[in-house]
């Protein structure tokens, strides 16, 4: 299967962004775009603004300055992060950020909420409009269900599941909002070798068969390395490489930035 | 409370789902009506409405005779148009297909098949978990005289290049990416493969590729077209038929050396499956669950055959994880499982009463005992006193039913173990609970059936008298058995079919037996097994193996001493129980290898070990064996590495050699042993446990009653 990534305006572009709290300053002049149906990795030490990229992207924070662009219409400067989502932009956290005591089934389905149109009363009367529409969201999440390959866990609280498994739902949850964008912060954390190879499966599936685009804070630069078409690197708030992964393997001011300067005696 | 969608907060998502026409007596989906089916099975009802029996002679009268597969099922699709015949989860829904809907599916499938060059004669391969498509795979095949080839889902490519090979299979039908992925592996060993049929499409997106890689709906599709050019070719192909065509080689996991094909006949499937029918009053308003292996006879013959014969639903699980679950929702009324399902339920339900309110674990107890006295009684038909009826039946209502409906065994009208012995402890527990759980014995080369166990006669011991229309004897120790179930000999071995016969016809089981006075067959140990220690005592290992596995702790036992001057074990402990036996006490463990040599673990296991010498030692024959020294192993058997059939069942042998220093310390007195053994993870790759095993002594039970 041959997957050609987009030319036209990119899905999301970030143009001379800026963000302090106070005197911190978070994210320097950064300006990165991904194209529809590409992988884009953006890796970094801590501290370096990932996190802070993403929640401005999905419009937990709001920029000092600079443009956000959804394909290539400019974005309100203040947008809630419900409006986001409903531009078809989701993310999973880097903390797992699940409702514990509800079922796998049921977090899943709270990612449909961006696509729910009713009303309180038609929804609690069970009017055949708001059946059918619960219907077809209950079969999505069972596609979702199937595809993530954790049907044995659907009525198990997310809570008692393990971490692995968690992190799954809540990719699971993200995709129910059939996103054009799917954030993933660090989705690889905390998990072993074969949960990490079916994870990647996964995503690569989504990106693959779904086109989704894709933009995924990681630190396993294996992982990085083997599923991203692109890299951005971040240091201290400022993307200092953005380029194919191979070069940015072997980009010296990334190279620095991640091992630390030689210093000559 | 058991609705299927049960959770959904809202129960729409159950209601969304149209129930396929069915009579109005009927259940009209698994798992909605779980109260009051209890007390009238279905299949009474059908009875009282007067409905015949399908298959009958009378019924069939003037209708070309149901003796294959095919006509099986022509005939259903005729008499039982609208009754559900296969559901499967999907999408957590139950998908239903009719009698009617399968006869259509199967008829593409059949031309279809035969469109990419499956033969009249030819072999073809079915691999993968129980699925609908798959099993009418089998009959599409059939249709067109073609040899359906199971093979076990869960064995590495390896074991089913060997299979494919030795069959010369020309078309494999595989349920996923898993299996083609084997298949891909092995295939410049198979030149005669020329096309792999999948029915589950994610993840070969990729494959474009693979030369002869198919969807089963393409192949479907494609014999749909070639029906509408000429609607009678595939009953042309039916008619060619005879019953006395092979209908499937079934490959023996065989506890020794390579797996042999049984070759069975439609007959020799049919006319056994038809009696066993008759014996248990199976009707089309019973429900099956398929969780078995496909490539088991027993599979082959409860959810085809009779499926086939009695009309009934087989019910697929969602997948291998969800099994339970499953189980709960269909509410079988016909079920078999293996005794190691039986004893992994009853496990984790002790596991689980334990953890529970102080009042529960009370009341669970107290009623426990009550029908361990007159429960099995009360199942039988025996006389029980009006007072401890009473109290029974309060069990029932608090206990006993919401415990049979948790197991997904509340519907159970028939229910059978064979394959192995049974603990006796577990084997009464289910009846005492009201489960009408009974033991059969058979064989591949019988189509299963050799002897059953009748409504009133079920036994732990035992596993029943003679079979309908079978012939059993006991020669030389060796049961024998001959009838119409038996099979047509080992396909391309007649060395192996010339051994296993006599020249009287009778076929040799190789297991050591002996009918008791009420003419129930016993079966001691396989009679090559049957060895004796050097002092002249007897010494059935397996078992004392059981012995030692009906203990809780204990998962695999390996008891050696033939030949030897005295008996000794090797243990696997079962990680569930003793685990969490070791955390309610604080042990702490990092996994299997870890607990097992836990001294704590040890003692556990000692105290086990003393029960069972115990009890051989009230056996005057066996007190000599009894188990001396033990070790407890350092890694899980498993069939991946030969240790185990795929079945499960223990290779002593293959453990003999591949342990054969723990074998020698065990005989030399030392107190430990290093060993490292070699693994073989799920995918294939392979590595070692290195671990030292220690070495404790048990002692003997005191002579019982000999002084006195």
């Amino acid at each position: 299967m041959k997957r050609e990534i987009g030319s036209g305006p990119p899905v999301t572009a970030l143009e001379n962004i800026h963000l302090s709290f106070g005197g911190l300053r978070a994210l320097q002049d950064v300006s990165v775009a991904v194209q529809p149906r590409e992988r884009l990795a953006i890796i970094g030490p801590n501290g370096a603004g990932k996190s802070s990229l993403f929640n401005i992207i999905s419009g937990i924070y709001t920029a000092s300055s600079g443009v956000v662009r959804h394909k290539g219409q400019e974005r309100p400067p203040r947008m809630k992060p419900y409006q986001v989502a409903r531009l078809g932009i989701a993310r999973t956290f880097q903390n797992i950020a699940l409702f514990p005591g509800m079922s796998a089934l049921d977090n899943i389905m709270t990612g449909r909420n961006s696509l729910m149109r009713r009303g309180i009363l038609s929804e609690a009367l069970q009017l055949g409009w708001a059946r059918r529409q619960e219907i077809e969201h209950r079969r999505r999440a069972e596609e979702i269900i199937d595809f993530l390959e954790i049907p044995s866990v659907r009525r198990t609280p997310v809570g008692e599941l393990p971490y692995g498994m968690q992190k799954r739902v809540e990719l699971g949850r993200a995709l129910a909002a059939e996103p054009e964008l799917l954030l993933l912060d660090e989705p690889m954390a905390g998990m072993n070798l074969e949960e990490k190879e079916d994870m990647c499966r996964f995503i690569l599936d989504v990106n693959e068969i779904h086109g989704t685009t894709l933009i995924l804070v990681e630190h396993d630069m294996g992982v990085v390395m083997d599923i991203s078409d692109r890299v951005a690197v971040f240091d201290y708030g400022r993307k200092i490489a953005d380029a194919a992964p191979d070069d940015v393997r072997r980009d010296q001011t990334v190279i620095d930035a991640y091992l630390g300067t030689a210093h000559e005696h | 409370m058991v609705d299927t969608y049960a959770g959904c907060g809202i129960a729409i998502w159950a209601d969304s789902v149209p129930a396929p026409t069915e009579p109005k007596h009927a259940a009209t989906g698994p798992g909605h009506n779980f109260a009051g089916q209890r007390e009238s099975c279905s299949c009474r009802a059908f009875a009282a409405a007067g409905l015949p029996p399908l298959h009958d002679a009378e019924t069939m009268a003037g209708k070309p005779a149901a003796n294959t597969f095919p006509r099986l099922l022509r005939a259903n699709a005729e008499h039982l148009g609208d009754r559900p015949a296969y559901r499967e989860k999907e999408f957590g829904i139950w998908q239903t297909w009719t009698w009617s809907e399968v006869a259509e599916e199967v008829r593409h499938l059949a031309l279809g098949l035969r469109s990419l060059g499956l033969d009249r004669g030819d072999r073809f391969a079915i691999i993968g978990d129980n699925r609908p498509h798959l099993y009418w795979s089998f009959t599409a095949g059939q249709a067109i005289g073609a040899i359906p080839v199971p093979c076990y889902q869960d064995s590495v490519a390896e074991e089913i290049a060997y299979v494919c090979e030795h069959a010369g299979v020309r078309i494999a039908v595989v349920e996923d990416q898993e299996q083609v992925d084997k298949l891909i592996e092995v295939r410049d060993r198979l030149p005669e493969l020329q096309a792999i049929v999948y029915t589950d499409p994610r993840g070969l997106e990729r494959y474009d590729e693979v030369e002869g890689l198919v969807d089963l709906a393409a192949v479907a599709e494609a014999g749909k077209g070639l029906h509408g050019r000429d609607p009678e070719d595939y009953e042309r192909e039916v008619a060619r038929g005879r019953p006395t065509d092979i209908a499937a080689i079934l490959y023996t996991s065989g506890t020794t050396g390579r797996p042999k094909g049984v070759l069975l006949t439609h007959t020799n499937l049919i006319e056994p499956a038809r009696r066993a029918v008759k014996f248990d009053s199976l009707t089309y308003g019973d429900e099956v669950l398929a969780y078995l292996p496909m490539a088991w006879v027993g599979d082959f013959v409860f959810s085809i055959a009779q499926c086939h014969i009695a009309g009934f639903c087989v019910n697929c699980p969602e997948s291998p994880e969800t099994v339970l679950t499953d189980l709960r929702e269909i509410g079988p009324t016909y079920y078999f499982a293996p005794p190691r399902i039986f004893e992994n339920m009853l496990t984790s339900l002790m596991v689980r009463m334990e953890n529970a309110a102080l009042l529960k674990r009370r009341l669970f107890s107290y009623f426990l005992g009550v029908a361990r006295r007159v429960g099995c009684d009360i199942l039988d038909g025996n006389r029980v006193n009006p007072l401890q009826r009473l109290q029974y039946a309060v069990g029932n209502l608090l206990i006993y039913a919401p415990l049979r409906d948790v197991l997904g065994l509340g519907r159970i009208r028939v229910a059978y173990t064979a394959g192995e012995a049974i603990g006796p402890d577990v084997f009464r527990f289910f009846r005492s609970l009201g489960i009408n759980l009974k033991q059969l014995y058979g064989q591949t080369e019988a189509s299963v059936y050799v002897t059953i166990q009748a409504d009133a006669e079920a036994r732990a011991d035992t596993v029943g008298a003679t079979f309908p229309g079978v012939e059993v004897r006991i020669q030389d120790q060796e049961v024998q058995f001959r009838g119409d179930g038996v099979f047509q000999g080992y396909y391309r071995d007649d060395d192996a079919t010339a051994k296993s016969m006599t020249e009287d016809g009778f076929v040799r089981t190789g297991d050591a037996g002996y009918f008791d006075e009420a003419g129930h067959l016993r079966i001691v140990d396989r009679a090559k097994d049957v060895g004796a220690l050097t002092d002249g005592t007897l010494f059935a290992p397996k078992f004392i193996e059981n012995k030692l596995k009906f203990h809780p702790w204990i998962r695999e036992a390996v008891a050696f001493g033939h030949q030897r001057d005295m008996a000794c074990c090797m243990i696997n402990i079962d990680l569930e129980a003793v685990g969490d036996w070791a955390e309610r006490r604080g042990i702490a463990y990092s996994g299997y290898t870890d607990l097992a040599r836990q001294k704590e673990v040890y003692e556990l296991v000692r105290g086990a070990i003393r029960e069972v010498n115990a009890d051989l030692g009230q056996d005057p024959a066996l007190r000599g064996s009894q188990i001396r020294r033990f070790l407890v192993l350092h890694k899980e058997l498993d069939a991946d590495d030969g240790e185990l059939t795929r079945t499960r069942k223990v290779r002593r042998t293959v453990i003999g050699q591949n342990y054969g220093e723990l074998v020698e310390a065990l005989y030399t007195g030392r107190d430990s042993c290093r060993v490292a053994a070699e693994v073989t993870f799920e995918d294939g790759r392979r590595g070692t446990i290195e671990a030292d095993v220690q070495i404790w002594d048990v002692d003997e039970a005191a002579p019982v009653a000999a002084a006195a």
